[in-house]
């Protein structure tokens, strides 16, 4: 890299002055890309990965011994490799790799969450739009979003009678109230004179949810939906250890049946990673969308 | 009976909150014509925000009524567009946006796509502001966003255009700037204003009646000042005519020696 950069430099002296000059530009400009890839590298990369390191490291020598409870990492990446290193292989119906049962589960929560997101948004518009609905309503979901994902499962099966509707509704009931809620909030705060533009402009219900409630609310609306996505993710690990199926939650209530520990390790790693890039793609899209909102 | 323009017959307005009343406005009766242009000028708290939200419908009357061309005014509506203090412009849409927003609803069946295009840009080039279209609000000066909420406002091409205050929070040159470029709108349109103001050079320069409010609580029409000077108005020319020196002279008596504000009256 360094030679690329003083490359020009020989041949500058020797040129007239001008060439000098012209030399110049191109050459801060690679190091203060490179400046700042370094920075990068040092700030916020370095440091992760030294406390992993060390955690690793603790890990290692805690559990090396001989008859310890869990296996060290080393044990984990000598048995189990192939579970790493390729998330998508195929060998059966229920041996398939790890990327394809994070798959199975995504696909569950993306239509419980989906659906928590439509309903989560219009139910909070309307509570924020009403006083007295806010009072009637609040109470009683203040009191439900406490009501842990699993609690609701015995009667969802009892209500859907399989496991597969079950298993989205426990994502759907689990991820909407910090929607509402939030959604409601965003709705309460949209600011008088956006209110009076759109009743001068005469805007009706539909109009005024498009026009001016969702850009408005986007910043509340859109922090409801990245604690509902990882609530969702929450949920659907825990109900498939009680609905089986092919899920990655399934997969180590079966792992912790047949004593594979090394599989559970691996799979906690997928599930936060996963839960890890739900969660700021959620925040991602937000920032895109509420751009505007803020001046 | 019923011959003028906007007629606000024996308002009363008082706020409700629990047991304790609090009588804002207290009949209040004013005749508006055609093409006026009406300054009203109170100190702050007097009531006179309150009276332009009563006739924008935003507010509803207590006792009284206002009529627009004899009928009642009980809602807001694009036919009385107003120009917020604080622009009010939606952040999240663009300048052109903005305007086309109110287009679009108010003119929607009415004009072609092609026509609501033209009348966007008409608009905001009647405040001069078309350079800056595609810009969002928070990219553009704070005169400019005044601008824009006046294009917005004239957009609707309403029967009366509602200022509220519309330049207090700009520096002293960009709000020179600006009551010229109302002056001009309102030559060319030939519109109904009303502008709430504390400015009294600007309430002489701008209007053709200056209604003076008493303080509050229960705040009345002290006095209704008529501004005979000739249009169009050069603010220099104007610095040292009598006629105007006499109609700030005036206002300023009721403002100060008459009404002075005590602060203890809230």
């Amino acid at each position: 890299m360094t030679v690329t950069i003083l490359k020009p430099a020989p041949s500058a002296p020797t040129a007239k002055p001008a060439a000098t000059v012209l030399a110049l530009p191109v050459a801060p400009q690679r190091p203060q890309r490179l400046a700042s890839l370094g920075r990068f590298l040092t700030e916020s990369v370095a440091p992760p990965m030294g406390v992993l390191a060390v955690l690793l490291l603790i890990w290692q020598v805690a559990f090396s011994g001989a008859g310890s409870g869990l296996p060290a990492p080393t044990d984990v990446w000598e048995q189990i490799r192939a579970l790493i290193t390729s998330p998508f292989f195929v060998y059966g119906t229920q041996d398939i790799g790890l990327g394809w049962r994070v798959l199975t589960s995504l696909e569950r929560v993306a239509y419980g969450f989906g659906l928590a997101a439509v309903v989560g948004v219009l139910v909070g518009a309307i509570l924020g739009q009403s006083a007295l609905m806010m009072r009637g309503f609040d109470p009683i979901f203040q009191v439900l979003r406490t009501v842990p994902p699993l609690a609701w499962l015995p009667i969802s099966l009892a209500a859907f009678m399989d496991s597969g509707p079950s298993a989205i509704f426990v994502i759907f009931i689990t991820a909407i109230w910090p929607i509402i809620i939030n959604t409601a909030a965003g709705v309460r705060a949209i600011p008088q004179d956006y209110r009076n533009v759109a009743a001068v402009l005469r805007l009706n219900q539909v109009e005024f949810f498009w026009k001016i409630m969702v850009p408005s609310a986007a910043p509340y609306i859109f922090s409801g939906l990245r604690i509902g996505v990882g609530l969702s993710w929450l949920a659907i690990v825990a109900a498939e250890m009680l609905t089986g199926g092919v899920g990655i939650g399934f997969f180590i209530w079966d792992a912790w049946n047949s004593s594979r520990l090394t599989d559970i390790i691996v799979a906690l790693v997928y599930i936060g990673l996963t839960g890890f890039i739900l969660d700021r793609l959620v925040g991602w899209i937000g920032r895109v969308v509420s751009r505007g909102t803020t001046e | 009976m019923d011959q003028s323009y906007l007629k606000i017959d024996r308002v009363f307005k008082s706020y409700s909150k629990g047991a304790k009343t609090t009588e804002v406005l207290a009949d209040i009766r004013l005749t508006i014509d055609k093409g006026e242009f009406v300054s009203i000028i109170g100190h702050s708290g007097c009531g006179k925000s309150t009276l332009l939200n009563l006739i924008a419908g935003l507010t509803e009357v207590t006792t009284g009524a206002i009529k627009l061309e004899g009928r009642e005014v009980k809602a807001p509506g694009p036919d009385r567009a107003v120009v917020f203090q604080n622009h009010s412009l939606l952040p999240w849409l663009s300048v052109y946006d903005n305007v086309k927003l109110a287009v679009t609803k108010v003119f929607a069946g009415r004009k072609t796509r092609a026509e609501r295009h033209d009348w966007i840009m008409q608009n905001l080039d009647l405040v001069q502001m078309t350079h800056a279209a595609d810009k969002r609000p928070g990219e553009i000066s704070g005169g400019m966003r005044q601008r824009v909420g006046i294009a917005r406002a004239l957009a609707m091409e309403p029967k009366i255009l509602l200022l509220d205050e519309p330049f207090g929070a700009l520096d002293a040159l960009t709000r020179a700037h600006l009551q010229d470029a109302v002056m001009d709108i309102h030559s060319r349109l030939q519109n109904t204003m009303i502008m709430i103001t504390h400015d009294v050079d600007e309430a002489v320069l701008l209007a053709d009646r200056i209604v003076m409010m008493t303080n509050g609580p229960a705040a009345q029409i002290g006095e209704v000042l008529a501004v005979t000077i000739p249009r169009p108005r050069d603010r220099i020319a104007l610095a040292s005519h009598p006629d105007y020196v006499r109609a700030r002279e005036a206002v300023l008596r009721f403002l100060y020696e008459r009404h002075r504000f005590v602060e203890a009256a809230e």
